[in-house]
């Protein structure tokens, strides 16, 4: 029962995620440029983007960054198959690194030094991010009783009056798991001179326009996460789950065009701290109460 | 219109000019002109670029980065030579070190003149570009289905 629920998740996840990445990833751009007062590009700019890409001719230096990156997408729509079919929350967690995991093979596969100093920033991301992921998940647990996410519904109230301290640090880190500035070490956005793109260096055609859509789907099961902390009840607190996931990717937004980017020494250093803090003191609390 | 000409990606290479149509090759970028409404992204990596735009005349000590840069270029690629110099050695014509203008290491498809070149004349040498581009890119999906 519960693996061919995670399998359906999977599959409509796989479909749609795409879909509401893309709108998702077409209004960021469109914000952005108004923030520097401009118009910006088409809402369907970033599925243009895509489109172009996979019509370019095929061209790569090692000839396996293309299957890592299919393996990575494979792992990100599983990753959000567990979470949106009501699944484990940890699993989910644990799925999602393995696709980190696949992409930084994947730059590590050129041999380039621009993509190999870009997974090696990615790898740092991930040791950045991990251990607030894991005491969120352990937050929510000890909060709602269970990892599994369906269970929430049945909650008296939502556990963001229990996990507050564990949220702000989410939010921290959720800034690096978008790779959004200050935090886009590995990999930038707006990269135009510097460092060139890192992680996606080489990558060009099809295998870009992988990471692009792994870049869509990872947005929405993070945004799900946020919006997880949210529900309580019924169904109809997935109103709430939605506003409030949409007022963090705007927050997200502002982060990105007002910060520089820092130093991997800030970005590990603060993540940890943010992690020890308010992971550490919600889990004290919640033992104590 | 395909999807090749509504998402032009661009990686701008300053040759041997003298910074002048560099300027305004980014100020085409900045709220003023916006080309992002066009979907026209400035990447700094030839591997996801579309669109050469290349200011300044070739010499002997930069010919081999221009022609590499191109090398690297996916199919289908334009290259734009951005102001007089670059289309044919401007007043740097006639210098001992001064090969000419772009297309002396690799053919150009639209010439953009002008010293320094214009921010309109930029982008119109661009949506002539993207013609050619659409071009080339239907070229290359009639030789992918051959193939």
């Amino acid at each position: 029962m519960s693996f061919i629920t995670t399998l359906i998740g999977t599959v409509a996840f796989a479909v749609l995620a795409p879909i509401v990445g893309c709108l998702l990833a077409g209004l960021d751009r469109i914000i952005s440029a108004r923030m520097q007062g401009r118009v910006g590009p088409p809402l369907l700019q970033p599925y243009y983007d895509v489109r172009k890409l996979i019509a370019k001719d095929d061209v790569t230096v090692s000839g396996v960054d293309g299957v890592y990156m299919t393996a990575a997408l494979v792992f990100t729509a599983f990753a959000g198959g567990i979470f949106f079919s009501g699944g484990n929350l940890l699993m989910s967690a644990f799925v999602i690194t393995m696709a980190a995991l696949f992409f930084i093979m994947a730059a590590y596969s050129s041999r380039s030094p621009y993509s190999e100093l870009g997974a090696g920033r990615e790898t740092l991301q991930v040791m950045s991010y991990e251990p607030m992921v894991l005491l969120m998940a352990v937050c929510f647990y000890m909060a709602a009783g269970s990892f599994n996410v369906r269970d929430v519904f049945g909650l008296p109230a939502p556990v963001i009056f229990a996990t507050l301290p564990a949220f702000i640090g989410f939010l921290f880190i959720l800034t690096i798991k978008l790779r959004k500035s200050p935090f886009d070490l590995s990999t930038s956005h707006h990269a135009h001179q510097e460092l060139v793109r890192g992680t996606t260096t080489e990558m060009s055609g099809k295998t870009l326009a992988k990471v692009e859509v792994m870049h869509w789907c990872e947005n929405v099961l993070f945004l799900g996460w946020t919006a997880l902390f949210f529900l309580w009840g019924g169904p109809a607190s997935l109103v709430l789950g939605v506003v409030v996931a949409l007022a963090a990717w705007f927050f997200e937004i502002l982060i990105d065009n007002n910060f520089a980017r820092v130093k991997w020494q800030f970005m590990l250093r603060s993540a940890w701290v943010m992690a020890l803090v308010c992971g550490g003191i919600n889990i004290v609390v919640l033992m104590v109460a | 219109m395909g999807y090749a000409s509504k998402s032009p990606w661009v990686i701008h290479y300053d040759a041997s000019s003298c910074n002048g149509c560099d300027i305004e090759v980014l100020a085409a970028l900045c709220p003023g002109y916006d080309v992002e409404r066009f979907g026209i992204i400035n990447t700094g990596n030839p591997k996801h670029a579309d669109i050469f735009l290349v200011t300044g005349s070739v010499n002997e000590r930069n010919i081999s980065v221009v022609k590499q840069i191109y090398d690297q270029m996916v199919e289908p690629k334009v290259v734009v030579a951005c102001g007089i110099c670059a289309c044919t050695g401007g007043i740097f014509h006639d210098c001992y070190n001064v090969i000419g203008g772009v297309d002396k290491a690799i053919p150009v498809d639209v010439y953009a003149p002008g010293c320094a070149v214009r921010p309109e004349a930029i982008i119109d040498a661009v949506v002539q570009a993207l013609g050619i581009l659409e071009e080339k890119s239907k070229a290359l999906a009639e030789k992918k289905k051959g193939a």
